[in-house]
């Protein structure tokens, strides 16, 4: 079992948002990178099927130097090898494009990719890159089970839950309750400093997008408070003031 | 311009969304001189599929076969892809629903056309073709201009309305094009919870975090949920502690929403709770810590017990309901 996980380097969860250079480029002072917490799922959840069955963990990710500190981390929880394409992301077309002109020559028997990233929340890799490389893709998978070349899934749908089968090789993109991430210990953190970490240089692909600008939401106005005893009453401001109910 | 809309059904019937995406495509078609089109993938049966017309659509190409009623990303791309070049289309508008957010990359990917997904506003062409979308779950916008020939549109539920513009109806029966061969992944089981709103699509949510003190507390949640007929949600820690299922988690690394009325019972609000319910028109925190960072973004605010207040909510929800 051969398998590909995509993972991306995002700002922390507890960033406070800013923007530079006329509101065109998020502001990265300051703010700690970490991997994509559902790269960390996929992660783990490759992990544990090769630790079951047998084969190898590879990641990839297309990012500058600056990404390697996270790329490490992933080594330390477990991967076998990485790769990083040296290419700035601009948007998840670029970067499927360049994940899919690696991953072509690989033969992968399975791909993750994270459900989306918690900084531009796409959630578009995993059918772009299938798309590109002619596989089939199950989107926001609760659970993977692989064998005898068959993978059985559950995936979020609206409104449920469906389970589906399908024969590798697959793309999936991982949602919540796949797994538990798991945290690097002192051992991977040692065997990582000397596993592989490749660079390849990125693939030259037409642009489809741009970011011309950003925008901060409005600040919100001061909250209206009611008492405790009145409690009752905010049905009413909600149908009369608010007109919202 | 001719505008492809993909219009999602589940057992034979449109969603909501599906109107709103149509809405959508016809508000882009008046603007730009083009028509809209929808493609429906599955067994829809003819007045249903009409309904499109009320919304702007003056063609529906209708593909009917049976491996097509439930979702499949693959085949789906397929169809709408064929439907998008015998169209002539510009642009395809898809819903970013579950089912939207897998089929609208592969739409893209095989018509080589840039991608837009949470999209939130119409496309601004005076420079270009911008349409903005949230991005860092919320915290921020972010302005994307698409600079290919044909553009995806996948656009955010419950963001745009559903306006009548009612069209003489065009039904074309067409053939899927797809082999059994086509079909990779297979439906093994189907569960959907029926009875509830599903929560990216309601219009009102109440929400419940760790000040509710443990899952036995949850009635107070439902109870106000049912009398406003709104969806429950938790916060991350709820879901985390197996109190809720983890299909109810909204924030950050759960589901992001945007419903008129969000109700915050319990829960501290978080930066990473915030990004994921901060787009609610209207948000209304509970909290007995009036420190809790949400009644700064609360729109109404109750610092207090949870467990003497809700009951009082509760009751004047009942006597609305019911008047």
């Amino acid at each position: 079992m051969k398998i590909l996980v995509c993972v991306s380097n995002v700002p922390d969860t507890t960033t406070k948002v800013t923007f530079t250079e006329n509101n065109t480029q998020f502001n990265t002072g300051g703010v700690q990178f970490i991997i994509n917490p559902y790269d960390e799922l996929s992660l783990t959840r490759a992990l544990e099927i090769t630790e079951k069955q047998g084969g190898t963990v590879t990641t990839v990710t297309v990012g500058l130097a600056d990404t390697e500190a996270s790329i490490r981390k992933a080594l330390a929880i477990g991967a076998n090898d990485a790769v990083r394409i040296n290419a700035a992301p601009t948007d998840a077309y670029f970067v499927a494009e360049q994940i899919a002109a690696y991953a072509k020559a690989e033969n992968f028997d399975l791909i993750f990719t994270g459900r989306e990233s918690i900084d531009y929340n796409g959630g578009q890799v995993c059918g772009l890159l299938a798309e590109m490389l002619g596989l089939p893709s199950v989107n926001v998978i609760t659970s993977i089970e692989v064998e005898g070349g068959k993978a059985t899934m559950e995936r979020d749908i609206d409104g449920g839950k469906e389970k589906v089968s399908a024969n590798l090789p697959l793309v999936v993109s991982a949602q919540k309750e796949l797994t538990e991430p798991r945290i690097p210990n002192m051992r991977g953190i040692m065997a990582a400093r000397t596993k592989p970490l490749k660079v390849v240089e990125p693939a030259g692909v037409a642009a489809t997008s741009a970011t011309v600008g950003f925008e901060l939401p409005a600040p919100k106005g001061s909250v209206k408070l009611i008492s405790v005893e009145d409690a009752g009453s905010i049905i009413g401001i909600l149908h009369n003031e608010a007109k919202i109910i | 311009m001719n505008i492809l809309v993909f219009a999602e059904q589940i057992d034979g019937s449109f969603k909501k969304s599906a109107f709103e995406a149509v809405s959508y495509a016809s508000q882009i078609a008046q603007a730009h001189s083009g028509n809209v089109t929808a493609v429906v993938p599955g067994n829809v049966a003819d007045d249903k599929l009409a309904e499109l017309a009320n919304f702007g659509a003056s063609k529906i190409v209708s593909i009917k076969h049976d491996k097509l009623n439930g979702f499949n990303a693959e085949t789906y791309a397929k169809v709408i892809c064929n439907t998008a070049t015998s169209e002539n289309s510009g642009i395809v508008v898809i819903s970013n629903t579950y089912s939207g957010k897998s089929v609208a990359p592969r739409v893209a990917a095989r018509l080589k056309a840039g991608i837009a997904s949470g999209v939130i506003s119409m496309p601004n062409t005076s420079n270009g073709f911008v349409v903005r979308r949230g991005v860092f779950s919320g915290k921020a916008f972010a302005d994307v201009n698409l600079t290919t020939d044909v553009k995806v549109l996948a656009i955010t539920p419950n963001t745009f309305n559903t306006i009548e513009n009612k069209q003489a109806v065009n039904i074309i029966n067409a053939e899927s094009g797809l082999a059994d061969t086509d079909f990779t992944t297979q439906s093994v089981e189907i569960n959907r919870v029926t009875g509830k709103i599903p929560l990216t699509e309601a219009e009102i949510v109440v929400s419940g975090g760790r000040g509710l003190k443990g899952p036995e507390n949850w009635h107070l949640v439902e109870d106000l949920a049912t009398a406003l007929g709104a969806a429950t949600a938790c916060s991350k820690p709820v879901s985390d502690m197996h109190w809720r299922p983890h299909s109810e988690h909204v924030g950050q690394t759960g589901i992001t929403i945007k419903p008129n009325l969000y109700f915050a019972i319990g829960i501290s609000g978080a930066i990473q709770h915030l990004a994921g319910v901060s787009s609610s028109k209207v948000i209304v925190a509970i909290n007995k810590d009036p420190e809790a960072p949400f009644f700064k973004a609360a729109d109404y605010g109750i610092v207090g017990d949870a467990f003497e207040i809700m009951p009082k909510i509760i009751e004047a929800a009942k006597a609305f309901k019911n008047s």
